[in-house]
């Protein structure tokens, strides 16, 4: 399948084949336009996910949540659209903040830090699709990437909370550290039985085969276990309640982040929620079918689907369903988040060496047979 | 020589940390300070150290007339302001030798009772944020929210009341506060429901607080902890039962004790469950009080000047933390000589080191939070 | 037991116990406390196991006071006993009997200038610990200054 810089790159040579331009400067075009594409993504989806975080944790909560701040004059007040404008206020008093660096604090990892997890999540989004066709770069090991990738914040996690020079600080990094590490294992675990169904570590091929058999939430109660597995284990990779033990306020003030303040806090902000986006869409691609409608699980033998249901189907309805599960695996989270209380330490070693890893190894097992029987 | 060592200690010991916690930090309920050493995520000595929010209570209270005490006294257990008031004046009653009058004993009742539910409402909600459940804590405040506003129309204010006096109280209830209060209750009454839900059995949260910080009866007792965090370790003392004051032998209801449902006896989760039932028993209280209240003059008893007898005399009161003590030393003056106040959550705040040694992090703060401390009554 | 009884049995270690008229509690003289304190929380007839209350008072001229009311969880009687002596006698501490005077303990050397003998941990709890003197005694004078700081003297305010 083609994927955006290669059709994007093949666009600006017919644009530009009048004018003599080189083309490997044309190439880094290309390059970049996907670049400001994905920031863009990064921070309307932060800006977005805050926004619907603070009306659902509202909703949740009996109150109201933000309700003040409008834009161009239009407020929602008291309705669910109230304070439309807040996230974007918040954003912009992030950025004029007054940077603070503690004085016995390591100043060049301080400031490093921040930027290599932005670049952990910045890069991930290059292996994952949007739409039918509609990725940066179609690797045939995506999933991998993806995986690898996703990990590399956690070197900027150690740095940011050992360069602080606050103890909390240095709690929430090693408690960081352990936890995304073990989490990582029954993460890849439950996506390798996708891959072993399917035979291919590529998105496009993992969709595909989903097309042409059913979705993996319904292949087997194996992978619908693996789904839980992986959704869980997302849940904590992106260190959210139950399982936001690096930063639990109520006892590391802050974690990792105590003594960052303004831009620098603002990208880790960013990271986290892209961190929520990837792990979403990846779930939706890998289990829910990604870009395909809904109405494809009704494709049962007997029963005729009416043909203008397919008008469903397509590129630009492949964005929206693959959005609108997202969005609501995202809601799930928000849900998960303002019920329950936080695990442990030692609880949530507990749950992902002694739980979750044998079960997803012996989801690997039984996999395999049932592929073998059926 | 490194391996010789090695041998002696048995294991390998890597260096303690000491972390400060406090006074600025989000879950020491005020501006209490734990000087912790930890070993790694475990903590090997805790050592809280208080007076960050000392406001010379004492001190003043030698230079105050016995009626300019009684808004400092609010001032120190803030979340329970009435209890304060209420143990106040009973021991300045108890001093001047005064029968009040039954309506007014009724009316201290009814207010009492309903603050031990706006108190338990705080303390189950900022348990809850304790171990990470933001949800129960803006519910919580929401309902105790209601029984400020009937406090509020009762006596004009909403957390520091100066409302029972020596003798009496500063108003009546006002007109329509019995109906009101009714309605609260059976509005309360499915709220209750929804906290048991939220919180009581979510796996969880048991997992976070049962078998956490077990205080054995013993121990409680001669630590000197009382109240909720005494009766959730099995001990059935409860001053409105063991030694009723003012008219709670008239009224039926149960003293609530920690079983052990979900753990140890005496684990946070008993002490979180018995200030849970504790609510329910409130509720009947109040009840009965409101269906039997008599009418009349709330200022008959109240004596003009207060100028007790030379003497001393202590007195004990249940409030929502515990057993509050004032004991008031008079010269036969208009002031004082000595007025000391046995705070409940200073007593258990002390039992603190001993039982969270070899505990985690986490664990301290879960313990600090089912203990229920108020910084203003612990300095005072 | 009525406080009579009590009176009648600790006469048995320190004879020189005295019971007021009209009173609740007893005077005990500094010397005999620890014995007088470890008799009433190990006898079985006393058994007082819980320390409600140790109260520092000052009358005035020299002489300090201490209250120390107790309870007894199993037999149900309470007793409050008193002690009055000069400002420079230590008197015995009770943590190690009581674990509820620790903390009492170092609140009446703070404030009242008590000193205990035997206390784990004697030092200031409530006050910073480079303060001068004790507030509550009644011959204590407010420092003009605290750390160059001067101290406010004008009450007018308040009184």
């Amino acid at each position: 399948m083609d994927s955006v810089v290669g059709s994007l790159n093949k666009t600006l040579i017919s644009l530009f084949s009048e004018i003599s331009l080189d083309v490997s400067l044309l190439f880094l075009v290309a390059v970049i336009i996907p670049g400001i594409v994905i920031f863009l993504i990064m921070t309307v989806n932060a800006i977005v996910a805050v926004y619907m975080e603070r009306k659902v944790s509202a909703f949740m909560q009996d109150r109201l949540g933000p309700m003040e701040v409008g834009i161009f004059g239009f407020k929602g007040g008291k309705k669910f659209w109230g304070g439309i404008g807040q996230t974007i206020a918040d954003a912009i008093k992030l950025l004029v903040k007054e940077d603070i660096i503690p004085k016995d604090a390591n100043k060049f990892l301080m400031v490093l830090a921040p930027f290599i997890i932005f670049i952990g999540a910045f890069v991930t989004f290059i292996g994952v699709p949007f739409s039918n066709g509609l990725v940066i770069s179609d690797f045939n090991i995506g999933i991998l990437y993806v995986i690898a990738m996703s990990s590399v914040g956690v070197i900027g996690i150690i740095l940011a909370g050992w360069a602080s020079n606050n103890k909390w600080s240095l709690y929430g990094a090693m408690r960081a550290a352990a936890q995304i590490i073990s989490y990582e294992i029954p993460i890849g675990l439950s996506l390798l039985l996708i891959v072993i169904v399917v035979g291919s570590l590529e998105m496009s091929a993992i969709v595909n085969w989903q097309a042409e058999n059913r979705w993996f939430i319904i292949h087997s109660p194996f992978a619908l276990l693996g789904f839980l597995i992986y959704f869980i284990s997302g849940v904590a990779e992106t260190n959210r309640v139950p399982f936001d033990i690096p930063e639990a306020e109520s006892e590391l003030v802050a974690g990792w982040m105590t003594e960052y303040s303004g831009f620098r806090w603002a990208l880790f902000f960013l990271s986290e929620y892209t961190n929520m986006l990837i792990v979403c869409i990846i779930a939706s691609i890998v289990f829910l079918g990604g870009w395909l409608s809904p109405f494809q699980l009704f494709d049962i033998p007997g029963i005729e689907i009416p043909e203008s249901f397919f008008v469903l189907d397509g590129f630009y309805m492949g964005m929206f369903w693959l959005l609108l599960k997202t969005v609501l695996l995202i809601f799930v989270m928000m849900w998960i988040r303002w019920t329950f209380p936080r695990l442990r330490v030692d609880q949530l070693m507990y749950l992902c060496w002694k739980v979750f890893i044998p079960f997803a190894l012996a989801n690997l097992v039984f996999v395999c047979i049932w592929e073998l029987l059926f | 020589m490194g391996i010789d060592n090695l041998k002696d200690t048995g294991s390998i010991k890597a260096d303690e940390m000491v972390l400060n916690m406090g006074p600025q930090h989000p879950s020491t309920h005020g501006v209490l300070r734990l000087k912790i050493h930890t070993d790694g995520e475990i903590v090997s000595k805790i050592e809280p150290i208080i007076g960050y929010l000392h406001r010379c209570f004492e001190k003043h209270c030698e230079n105050l007339s016995y009626e300019q005490i009684i808004p400092f006294v609010d001032r120190c257990d803030y979340l329970a302001s009435m209890h304060m008031d209420h143990a106040y004046s009973m021991t300045v009653e108890k001093l001047l030798d005064i029968e009040l009058p039954e309506r007014v004993e009724y009316i201290r009742v009814i207010i009492s009772e309903l603050q031990r539910i706006a108190s338990h409402l705080v303390a189950i909600g900022t348990f809850g944020l304790d171990v990470g459940a933001i949800t129960p804590f803006t519910w919580t405040i929401r309902d105790r929210e209601r029984v400020l506003d009937l406090f509020e129309a009762l006596c004009g204010a909403r957390l520091l009341y100066n409302y029972i006096w020596p003798g009496g109280v500063s108003h009546d209830l006002s007109p329509k506060f019995i109906q009101r209060t009714i309605e609260f209750l059976d509005y309360f009454d499915k709220q209750y429901d929804e906290y048991n839900e939220l919180l009581t059995g979510n796996p969880i949260f048991v997992e976070r607080t049962a078998d956490v910080g077990v205080i054995p009866a013993d121990v409680a007792v001669n630590q000197g902890v009382t109240g909720p965090s005494l009766r959730g370790s099995g001990v059935a003392y409860d001053l409105r039962k063991t030694e009723p004051y003012s008219i709670y032998e008239k009224f039926e209801f149960d003293v609530p004790v920690g079983e052990g449902k979900m753990g140890t006896v005496g684990d946070c989760w008993d002490r979180y469950s018995v200030r849970m039932l504790e609510m329910r028993e409130s509720i009947k209280i109040i009840r009965q009080a409101m269906s039997s209240i008599p009418d009349g003059d709330v200022h008959s008893a109240m004596p003009k000047r207060i100028r007790p007898k030379k003497g001393s005399v202590y007195s004990r009161y249940e409030s929502a933390r515990g057993d509050v003590g004032f004991y008031i030393i008079s010269d036969g003056k208009n002031i004082p000589l000595r007025v000391k106040m046995r705070s409940p959550a200073f007593c258990n705040l002390s039992a603190l080191s001993e039982i969270s040694e070899g505990w985690m992090i986490s664990d301290v703060i879960t313990i600090l939070g089912s203990l229920d401390i108020v910084l203003g009554e612990i300095d005072r | 037991m009525q406080i009579n009884d009590i009176f009648k049995h600790l006469q048995k270690i320190d004879p020189g116990i005295v019971l007021e008229e009209d009173t609740a509690y007893l005077y005990i003289d500094p010397s005999k406390w620890e014995e007088i304190s470890k008799e009433l929380a190990s006898n079985k007839d006393l058994f007082f196991d819980y320390l409600m209350c140790i109260t520092s008072y000052d009358l005035g001229s020299g002489k300090l006071g201490l209250a120390y009311n107790l309870y007894s969880n199993t037999i149900k009687h309470s007793v409050e006993i008193k002690i009055e002596f000069d400002q420079i006698v230590e008197i015995p501490s009770v943590a190690s009997i009581w674990k509820t005077a620790d903390w009492h303990e170092r609140e009446a050397y703070d404030m009242m200038g008590v000193i205990f003998t035997g206390h784990p941990d004697m030092k200031r709890i409530l006050l910073s610990d480079d303060w001068e003197g004790y507030p509550l005694r009644k011959d204590y004078k407010e420092p003009d200054y605290y750390r160059g700081v001067p101290v406010p003297k004008d009450k007018t305010a308040w009184e």
